[in-house]
């Protein structure tokens, strides 16, 4: 296993995103909430950039105690990021398509070396 | 370009060239070389909305051409001369290319730019043609003035024919009808019908009104079978349809509304036996998708063994003619393998089913949606892919790989 430099840390901001070429292989660095976190950018769906697109708060809709809706809200705590194709969702932090868990994105270890961020395949 | 997101962030993307976009389609067709397989895309748009200015000066009456106009450049104008449908077809924007293709680069900004973006998709896809349909259009068949329906089709099928169609040389097209008036519907078949890149005529089914079988459509019929031309139903979602107030997510008004469009008019058709009034019309049922399909066999199959007294013109059972008319695969439903593969053999989609992309909408479907699929057959995957819509439109090989593959799967027409 190679690894491959993505960017300087200093220059990969909360909310930024890189895409890396490792042979065949693209993969999506994302930086979210102070982590790393590196994914295949080939959509489970259709094969579309996955990791090109939108990143956005997780939608939900919470239930009071006798069942009737809250109506939709974005999650505080949770991210996801978005194929630009189709639309299909991802969890920032596990690669799961949120439609299908059981549906995930290969997922690559980020390493930090000083101010270098490299990632791992 | 920044992108809104969550609670006003705003996420930067890059900004939209379709080719780039695409890349991994490329990718796709290089793998499986798709370049050497004639590839048809029988349901592709553009936003003809975006170039009203060129089109509407070919309206014919200078009332409803002036009113048209005067609306469109009014900044404070509340209204619209196009019926607008409500939907969030972007997904809040997850769909990029929708927020951002007003930005993309183009050499030309006039009609030529939807043949440039067209081009870049149809090389990515490795689509050899496209049968290019409008997208507020679709809706047209929703408005109340019949006269502006009839004007606006007209104005539309001109400029399409005289000046976008005549610049790709990969694009043809079924000409939107103004449904609501039969005559105009025939003054428009026999104008546009034996110009270049028109394969056929599409009735957009988003209607409130419309009874196919109405005996005042069939000089309408006639003259298309006349000509060798191809009738095409096109669906659509609509919101606002009675039924449909009830669903509070789009999601379901946009799943249930295509098909709903075309179960609706594809029964009325088949019962009224107008299969047997034009057996060589060639009928395709466009962008609902193809899980109806059995579904509606099956239950016109039950209720006419039972009830033979109300259709009687027919010879054969209902499935039997829907087995005779065509159906666009997209977006096709591929969660399960066994289900896809028994619809497949239901609608025998080795001969009646083409593949279509209906790009750039949101759930647009790749070439590989057919290639990959593991229970077709090669000539299955050549006819359903372009073979099949390469003897319907008389579309030549545009190189000599794709001339053996028609050959070899029967497909090569005099024309080529």
């Amino acid at each position: 296993m190679a690894e491959k430099f993505v960017a300087k840390a200093t220059e990969m901001q909360d909310g930024d995103r890189r895409i890396v070429f490792v042979g065949d292989n693209e993969i999506g660095v994302f930086r979210h909430g102070g982590q790393y976190y590196a994914y295949s950018n080939f959509c489970l769906h259709q094969g579309g950039p996955a990791c090109e697109g939108l990143t956005i708060a997780r939608v939900e809709e919470k239930l009071r105690p006798d069942k009737t809706s809250m109506g939709l809200s974005f999650s505080e705590t949770d991210m996801n990021f978005v194929c630009p194709w189709h639309g299909m969702e991802y969890d920032m932090k596990t690669g799961e398509c949120i439609s299908d868990r059981k549906m995930k994105l290969k997922k690559f270890q980020v390493v930090q070396k000083g101010d270098e961020v490299y990632v791992v395949a | 370009m920044d992108l809104i997101a969550d609670r006003g962030r705003r996420v930067t993307v890059e900004e939209l060239n379709t080719s780039r976009l695409l890349a991994h389609a490329r990718k796709q067709a290089v793998q499986r070389k798709l370049d050497d397989m004639m590839i048809v895309d029988v349901d592709a748009h553009h936003y003809e909305n975006e170039h009203f200015g060129d089109i509407l000066p070919f309206m014919e009456n200078e009332v409803f051409k002036q009113l048209s106009q005067s609306t469109r450049t009014s900044t404070r104008s509340r209204g619209t001369f196009t019926p607008q449908t409500i939907g969030y077809q972007d997904m809040g924007g997850r769909v990029t290319r929708y927020p951002m293709r007003g930005g993309e680069k183009t050499e030309d900004k006039g009609h030529m730019r939807d043949v440039e973006l067209g081009h870049r998709w149809m090389d990515a896809m490795s689509v050899d043609y496209s049968c290019l349909f409008p997208t507020g259009m679709l809706s047209i068949g929703l408005h109340p003035q019949t006269e502006m329906e009839v004007e606006l089709c007209w104005a539309y099928n001109r400029w399409l024919t005289e000046k976008v169609l005549p610049e790709s040389g990969r694009f043809f097209t079924m000409l939107t009808l103004p449904f609501s008036d039969p005559d105009a519907c025939l003054r428009q078949v026999e104008a546009f019908g034996d110009r270049k890149g028109v394969g056929g005529f599409m009735v957009t089914t988003v209607r409130n009104n419309l009874a196919v079988n109405d005996n005042r459509y069939m000089k309408v019929y006639r003259a298309i079978e006349e000509r060798g031309l191809v009738l095409s139903f096109h669906s659509g979602p609509n919101w606002g349809e009675p039924i449909f107030k009830s669903c509070n997510r789009f999601l379901v008004a946009h799943a249930l509304g295509f098909a709903w469009y075309n179960i609706v008019n594809l029964s009325n058709w088949v019962i009224n036996g107008m299969g047997e009034r034009f057996p060589k019309l060639p009928v395709i049922w466009i962008e609902s998708g193809l899980a109806w399909v059995p579904f509606l066999m099956q239950k016109l199959d039950h209720e006419y063994m039972l009830r033979p007294s109300e259709a009687p013109l027919l010879k054969k059972k209902p499935s039997d003619y829907m087995r005779d008319m065509y159906y666009s695969s997209q977006p096709m439903e591929i969660q399960d393998m066994g289900a896809l593969e028994c619809t497949f053999r239901m609608m025998n989609a080795e001969t009646q089913l083409m593949y279509s992309s209906d790009y750039p909408h949101w759930d647009f479907d790749l070439p590989s949606t057919i290639s990959d699929l593991p229970f077709l057959s090669e000539k299955a995957k050549h006819n359903i892919l372009g073979g099949t819509a390469a003897r319907l439109f008389k579309l030549p090989p545009r190189n000599e790989k794709q001339k053996e593959n028609l050959k070899k799967f029967g497909n090569l027409t005099a024309v080529a």
